[in-house]
């Protein structure tokens, strides 16, 4: 089996007498969606905000395309190939959806000391930045203010700035998070193809997408795994059947 | 002699930082439970200076003035708050900073129009008027030991008062979550009159007492205000711990620093350089010491801690 | 088509330019230094639109850049005058482009120190540590003898430009509005490119910024740098224009000024300072002259704007800005 993409290992993290990471050692493999599931308060975004540099563990590794990224920030692991999107849309809200996706192609190819030519006459960051809103489906609303899009839109738009930072793994934190049944239905068919490119972590509480998409689920609760495998193995596992799923699975 | 001197200038430290705790504690307090950045403090510190010397002028007691300053001040912010700082809360800083910078603005050039461009004077009360013997053979003003007392009482006052009883648990709660608190029923909207109010009272409060030994003019309060904020920026914002020991510091350091600053430039320098550099390097001393604080602590010494 | 802002824009430019010199052909010279005041107080405030409203970060002391400007042209303009050299034998001079290339490279060297420090913190940490700064300075400048403290540095005869008179009001007013002109397209080019396009976006939305992988801090310094030194030479200019410098060119009053000028005008828009200054120079000499309380009023006109009118004037005129 191919190296993992991204490995972590016995991360622990508490906030004073909370212990919201137990722990954790999880990791993701090439080609493939790794769920992360749980009840709320279960530590799924204390997690992923490691992950991605936002908060600091207390101890444990993070190793990402081979490199121990535990020590560098959120700015440092995105120029690494770490793509992440937020729970709650996190867009610059008075740019359009364009010059929100531009913003991440501009950060690939370079320095952002550039101060001659103007961005809406370069095609160099234009072309990319269309390419990967036509992929999400939000090609038509290029030129409308990220504030204006609608709840799905936006998360659409999370996505294609994670598609335009060519990212070599995907952190994405409740993307059908508010999305209707029609929208659910479009993000999942996308997230499966998704895959080929980069694999993903996908956070999420939908359970018909976890089911549909993931190669393997991790559940957590109290900041510790219960359980990892595949999604029958985790339907079958009576201590996740009483932690989380009840009657669903 | 060098050690009356030395014990006389710490003391004066020691009633600098008093006054700087007395803005501080308000502003910082302002911030914590509000989230608002308030420059017009200074223009309460003036406003609590002119009403007791007015005061004072018209009924010839400074005791009836320094009551006055306090009820004006605190009339002051409260008016001030209803009518402005309302329209504040949740805005970003910039709307805050010129509004507020705004109020100075008409405080000011408010209080030019009253009272005119001169300055106004403010005696010493009698009993306070004398002095007291330190250690080491010198006098040191009754006067300013009773500000450093009153200082002390303020800082006590305080502590109690956010400690000990509902308002300040309420104070203390609004601090760290604002929404909820308002969601548990206490009445946000005269919470936040109340503490605009009390801080705008101790910055009155202090300007009365310092009006007495420096002069009632108009602008007195805004050096004041900045460097409240070196205080705050020190001690961490919301804070009243920081907020003391920040005063403390600045107030000894900055006093302590232009006293012994030029001696120490006079070892090896002709007197009139040693107080040429020295009294520069004094008055820019505070800021490299904050400087040196955000280097290590960016948050301050007690930031989020009440 | 061009949209509202720009037609504004452009009848400003052209008022500004029109005004003074037909004041100056009619023999009203006091008019053509009123126009050179607002040209140098609206390039201040470019400076200062460059961190505040592009990069959202909130200065309240941009005095001390103002007054490092101001101060460079006093004190090489002095050393010239006393054929004295200033440090390592260098001498002063009275050359305007050497000067301003000195105010930028002081004022500069200033924003980085300053800078360097403040934007490791946030929010209201940085308005009142900036503010702090800029303080210490004008301390420090008001204790040192050498170049007038308290007074004041006078600047016996205006510094010299190269094929300009700049000793005759005119040629001095078209001087500093060349160079208004050319700091406005710096503004307009800087905001287009990707490094505004980096800026702009940590100003609405930090996170974001990070996330695609631009250090928000490296972005910022660069900015307030490059602020600095544009209010600098705006500074520099100002010491000639009056041929005087004033320590209260490093005071808060000249901080919040500038703030003022700007929102008064519109935040992060072109024109803004300009609009701006036009406002803030005629409210100073028109009501100044009705009554000294004018300050009164400039208060309760800015609690309104700040209250009911956020957009300034442009915004009032020309509606909310187009980001594309």
């Amino acid at each position: 089996m191919a190296e993992p993409v991204l490995v972590i290992s016995d991360l622990v993290k508490s906030f004073g007498a909370l212990l919201a990471t137990d722990h954790v050692s999880i990791d993701l493999r090439p080609g493939e969606i790794h769920a992360l599931i749980g009840p709320n308060g279960a530590g799924k975004s204390t997690l992923i905000n490691q992950i991605a540099g936002t908060i600091r563990p207390d101890s444990g590794s993070i190793r990402f395309a081979d490199e121990d990224i535990t020590a560098h920030g959120v700015a440092e692991r995105a120029r690494r190939g770490l793509g992440r999107t937020f729970q709650v849309s996190s867009l610059a809200p008075e740019f359009s959806a364009l010059r929100n996706v531009m913003l991440a192609v501009q950060a690939v190819q370079g320095s952002s000391f550039r101060f001659f030519r103007p961005v809406m006459r370069d095609d160099r960051l234009i072309e990319p930045a269309m390419s990967a809103l036509y992929r999400v489906g939000l090609a038509g609303r290029a030129s409308v203010r990220a504030a204006e899009l609608s709840h799905g839109e936006r998360r659409q738009l999370e996505i294609a700035i994670a598609l335009a930072l060519g990212s070599k793994a995907f952190l994405l934190d409740e993307p059908m998070a508010g999305m209707g049944p029609e929208g659910s239905k479009n993000l999942t068919a996308f997230l499966d193809g998704l895959r080929a490119e980069a694999p993903i972590l996908l956070v999420e509480h939908d359970m018909d997408a976890v089911f549909a998409l993931a190669d393997r689920i991790t559940v957590l609760d109290y900041g510790r795994v219960i359980a990892t495998g595949s999604v029958e193995e985790i339907r079958r596992n009576p201590e996740v059947r009483r932690a989380y799923l009840g009657d669903q699975a | 002699m060098q050690l009356a001197l030395f014990i006389e200038q710490l003391l004066n430290g020691l009633q600098l930082g008093v006054m700087l705790f007395l803005m501080a504690a308000g502003l910082t307090l302002i911030f914590g439970v509000m989230g608002l950045i308030n420059l017009a403090h200074g223009s309460f510190y003036m406003v609590g200076a002119f009403a007791c010397a007015a005061v004072a002028a018209w009924t010839g007691s400074f005791w009836i003035g320094l009551v006055a300053s306090l009820a004006a001040a605190a009339a002051a912010g409260a008016i001030v708050e209803l009518l402005v700082i309302r329209r504040l809360y949740g805005r970003d800083h910039l709307d805050q900073v010129l509004a507020t910078f705004a109020l100075i603005l008409v405080f000011s050039e408010g209080t030019r129009w009253l009272f005119g461009s001169f300055p106004l004077y403010l005696n010493i009360p009698p009993l306070l008027s004398g002095a007291v013997a330190l250690p080491g053979g010198s006098q040191y003003s009754l006067y300013r030991l009773a500000i450093i007392a009153v200082g002390v009482l303020v800082a006590v006052g305080l502590y109690l008062l956010i400690q000990k009883t509902r308002l300040g648990m309420r104070i203390r709660a609004g601090e760290s979550d604002r929404e909820m608190i308002g969601a548990l029923g206490v009445d946000v909207a005269t919470l936040y009159t109340l503490v605009f109010a009390l801080g705008a009272g101790l910055a009155g409060l202090a300007g009365a007492m310092v009006g007495a030994i420096q002069s009632v003019q108009v602008g007195m309060g805004e050096p004041v205000l900045i460097l409240a904020f070196v205080v705050i920026v020190i001690g961490g914002i919301g804070s009243i711990k920081g907020a003391l020991v920040g005063a403390v510091l600045v107030g000894v350091v900055d006093t302590l620093g232009r006293f012994l600053l030029p001696q120490l430039f006079g070892l090896f320098l002709n007197p009139s350089q040693a107080g040429l550099v020295g009294g520069a390097l004094a008055s820019m001393l505070i800021y490299v010491m904050m400087a040196i604080v955000l280097a290590v602590r960016p948050r301050g010494l007690f930031a989020g801690q009440a | 088509m061009m949209s509202r802002e720009t037609i504004l824009n452009a009848v400003l430019a052209l008022a500004l330019l029109v005004v003074p010199v037909t004041a100056s052909y009619a023999g009203e010279q006091f008019y053509v230094t009123l126009a050179t005041r607002v040209a140098i107080l609206a390039l201040g405030a470019v400076g200062l639109n460059i961190a505040l409203g592009l990069g959202g970060l909130v200065s309240f002391g941009h005095a001390a850049f103002f007054g490092i400007g101001g101060y460079a042209a006093g004190i090489l303009a002095q050393h010239a005058l006393s054929m004295e050299p200033i440090v390592f034998g260098l001498p002063g001079t009275k050359q305007m482009l050497v000067i301003w290339l000195v105010a930028m490279a002081a004022s500069g060297l200033a924003a980085l120190a300053i800078g360097a420090i403040s934007l490791r913190t946030a929010g209201v940490y940085f308005i009142m540590i900036t503010l702090a700064f800029a303080q210490m300075i004008y301390y420090f400048a008001i204790s040192w003898p050498a170049y007038g403290g308290e007074d004041g540095l006078s600047i016996a005869l205006r510094n010299s430009f190269p094929g300009v008179n700049t000793l005759r009001p005119l040629p001095f007013f078209l001087l500093c509005y060349g160079v208004l002109a050319a700091a406005l397209a710096f503004f307009l080019m800087l905001k287009n490119a990707r490094f505004g396009a980096a800026l702009q976006a940590s100003r609405q939305n930090e996170v974001r910024v990070a996330s695609v992988g631009i250090g928000p801090y490296r972005i910022r310094l660069a900015a307030f740098i490059i602020s600095g030194m544009v209010t600098g030479l705006a500074g520099a200019l100002f010491a000639d224009l009056n041929r005087f410098v004033s320590p209260s060119m490093l005071s808060w009053q000249m901080s919040g000024e500038l703030i003022v000028l700007i929102i008064l005008g519109g935040v992060g828009r072109l024109f803004g300072p300009v609009v701006g200054a036009v406002i803030f120079v005629v409210l100073e000499f028109w009501l100044g002259g009705i009554t000294e309380r004018w300050q009164f009023f400039l208060g309760l006109a800015l609690l309104g704007v700040v209250l009911f009118a956020r957009g300034g004037v442009i915004g009032l005129l020309a509606g909310r800005e187009r980001h594309g």
